[in-house]
């Protein structure tokens, strides 16, 4: 499954662990949230990046006090119709001023890239190469947005409130 | 009438090929069904029994002419010369191709028309009174804070996905039109002491198979606030909402079982967190929105002219005016509001000629405004009064000028198993037979106001648990049954209707409201008692008896 970061097809230097899966010696890894907080000192003490896997299900400001600490945190869209994970993201950049790598995993088809870049996602496990591919292209899309997300985009009605503004100067 | 500029024109285009490159992959087997679908969904196109079918929004009922004699060009040219206006401020289209969905969309777009969220797990169509703006008494235009949130809710990044579809309705008089407390957010614009405009919020009301009455969350929240505490709701419902049950998914249910104080609390809580941020609405702002809203320029004109006064003289036309003319805030003005439910005819249906023909009588008599109701009828908002009986006339000529707004006729229904893959029994034709045993006028006057709501399954769509009289189609043996219930109602008063006795064949529906009726008129102690005052005055038994007593 490609890994899009940065808007480019990239290789994961993550390995995903499973409950059970002895720990590696070194490299980065991705751990399930419940091994995650059974461990989280020993996990973090090692060599090599640590990141959580989050379900969608559970509190993310369990997370809060590691976040400092663990560099991807990935959120689960069990199926693309699940939004849950769009406001755990969101949380995390917004709220708890998270700057580590926000991953979306699961299903995540070309369809859903501009949500998910508008909640703070920027790292995606793309189901599809051929959506992995169509990355920037669809990423743009769209070049209006009428709501105001962390992702610093500007919002319609402030445009709007600029157009107004910069027309007065000249009149 | 609200006029887009280039930024929500551009918004729109995108949209328009973005849904074009998806059907192209939907084509060619680059994306499958599965993955399709909710992205069709959320461009408001169903597949239904015989096709497509493509529900496109008319956000809180405002439309310009341009924008009518567009829908008339899709009806006309890429379905079958007809459109059916739904409780929701939508028109379907029964008919689409697939393949011509996106140039029918481009087509539309060219006007500011858009099919954005009407279908989905998201927030739909947001909806408020038909006679916004214009309405004697409303303390002020709910469509400015429509249209601010309906812009805040499309293509939100956030809550795209919901547990389940979301409804939002405003109304800003004491009347409500809008039917807010039947809809997942209700909004009733109201001042504080100090005049500032503000919003008592309603929360987790909605239809369907368990049928909710909206509860009150927050008496006042305070317009600045209520992007944020919006959000706030939506934000707690997307985390906590179920999921695990199609049935169970909608917030009424998560409002009943966490209960209103809880779910009161959580959105508190995140609300704190959130009202000070970006989503502040500042007036600036509103004004901005307010600005693209344009006004016609009245005329100071009389209240009884002479035109009118002639005009009485014929008993058709005064049986109509009566009916159909409602006050208007601006002396020597009225709202016309336009049935779309003729004598045999499917309610809600509208033909390609009708729309043009009426754009035409809004560019002379309205000043290019027309407004669609949740009842399923038109309105034409800024009529004189001087120019009824030419209006009359033409709309007369046009089929348009049947009396029986509010009346026993006007009957809300869905589509029913003449189209919808979801019913369990017909809708249309309990409804055409119900228009023709009532046809007489003066019957119908006799009675008085009464609504009549018909839905062909349990996701009630034609509204039947708020209708006075109530149908509901079920399949029972391989068999469509009705069940009928009284006392339901959708405006301020908002009440679920009870059940009256056992299912009845599809024969025997007319008969059974034939004597509901039969009983009401018997029952009522004066002829000012509405139907639904002796219902609540009597409660279900004596109409029960009625109905039975035979069967």
């Amino acid at each position: 499954m490609p890994l899009v970061n940065g808007g480019k097809i990239v290789d994961d230097s993550f390995v995903k662990l499973a409950v059970d899966t002895p720990l590696p010696e070194g490299g980065d890894i991705l751990v399930p949230a419940e091994r995650f907080l059974g461990d989280a000192e020993g996990l973090l003490k090692r060599a090599g990046k640590v990141g959580v896997i989050w379900p969608n299900n559970r509190d993310i400001a369990e997370l809060v006090p590691y976040l400092g600490k663990v560099a991807a945190v990935a959120l689960v869209f069990p199926t693309f119709r699940d939004g849950r994970a769009y406001s755990q993201a969101r949380l995390l950049r917004e709220r708890y001023n998270y700057r580590g790598e926000v991953r979306a995993t699961g299903q995540v088809l070309r369809d859903q890239f501009v949500f998910m870049l508008r909640a703070g996602f920027d790292a995606f496990e793309v189901k599809k190469q051929a959506d992995a591919e169509a990355f920037m292209q669809t990423a743009k899309r769209y070049s209006v947005f009428y709501q105001p997300t962390g992702d610093g985009r500007i919002t319609a009605l402030h445009r709007r409130m600029q157009l107004r503004h910069s027309e007065g100067v000249g009149t | 009438m609200y006029a887009y500029d280039e930024i929500d024109r551009t918004l729109v285009n995108e949209r328009v090929s973005e849904f074009r490159d998806q059907v192209k992959r939907r084509l060619s087997g680059e994306l499958t069904e599965d993955e399709f679908k909710i992205l069709r969904l959320q461009n408001g196109v169903y597949l239904q029994l015989h096709a497509y079918m493509f529900r496109v929004a008319i956000p809180y009922g405002t439309l310009a002419t341009n924008q009518l004699r567009a829908l008339a060009h899709v009806a006309r040219k890429y379905d079958r010369g007809y459109g059916h206006f739904t409780t929701r401020q939508n028109i379907q289209f029964n008919w689409i191709k697939l393949a011509e969905l996106p140039d029918a969309l481009a087509d539309l777009a060219e006007v500011g028309i858009h099919a954005m969220q009407t279908s989905g797990n998201n927030m739909r169509n947001v909806t408020s009174d038909q006679w916004a703006g214009v309405a004697p008494g409303e303390i002020e235009d709910p469509r400015i804070w429509s249209e601010l949130i309906r812009q805040h809710t499309t293509l939100h990044p956030e809550f795209s996905f919901l547990p389940r579809k979301f409804k939002i309705a405003i109304t800003a008089s004491d009347h409500d039109r809008a039917a807010i407390k039947i809809h997942d957010i209700g909004l009733r614009l109201i001042k504080n002491e100090k005049g500032e405009t503000g919003f008592e919020v309603l929360v987790g009301g909605g239809l369907g198979r368990t049928p909710f009455i909206a509860k009150t969350i927050k008496h006042f929240v305070h317009g600045r606030d209520i992007l944020s505490y919006i959000e706030a709701i939506l934000r707690v419902y997307n985390q906590y909402g179920r999921r695990d049950n199609i049935y169970k998914a909608r917030i009424k249910i998560l409002v009943h079982e966490l209960g209103i104080e809880k779910f009161s609390r959580e959105v508190e809580d995140e609300w704190q967190h959130i009202r000070n941020s970006s989503l502040q609405i500042d007036d600036e702002v509103i004004e901005d929105i307010r600005s693209r809203f344009t006004y016609p320029a009245y005329e100071k004109l009389p209240h009884m002219p002479d035109e009118l006064r002639q005009a009485a003289a014929d008993p058709e036309f005064e049986a109509w005016r009566k009916n159909s003319v409602a006050p208007h805030k601006v002396p020597g003005y009225s709202i016309v509001t336009i049935s779309l439910k003729p004598t045999g005819g499917p309610p809600g249906d509208a033909t390609a000629e009708q729309m043009d023909a009426l754009a035409d009588l809004a560019d002379k008599y309205s000043f290019g405004e027309i407004r669609v109701g949740h009842e399923q009828n038109l309105a034409l908002p800024h009529v004189a009064k001087r120019d009824l009986p030419a209006l009359w006339k033409a709309l007369d000529k046009l089929g348009l000028a049947t009396p029986n707004v509010n009346l026993i006729t006007d009957i809300i229904a869905c589509p029913g198993l003449d189209y919808c893959s979801l019913a369990n029994a017909r809708s249309i034709p309990i409804a055409q037979e119900l228009t023709r045993r009532f046809a007489n006028h003066e019957l119908a006057n006799l009675i008085g106001r009464l609504h009549i709501n018909i839905s062909g399954c349990i996701n009630a769509c034609g509204h039947h648990h708020v209708g006075h009289i109530g149908i509901l189609g079920v399949e029972k043996n391989g068999e469509e049954v009705y069940q009928i219930t009284i006392g339901g109602r959708a405006d301020e008063n908002a009440a679920l209707g009870t059940l009256i006795g056992p299912g009845v064949k599809f024969d025997e529906v007319a008969d059974v409201v034939e004597d509901i009726v039969e009983a009401y008129l018997a029952l009522r102690e004066r002829p000012e008692e509405l139907f639904m005052d002796t219902v609540k005055r009597l409660g279900v038994e004596p109409f029960k008896e009625r109905v039975y007593a035979t069967r």
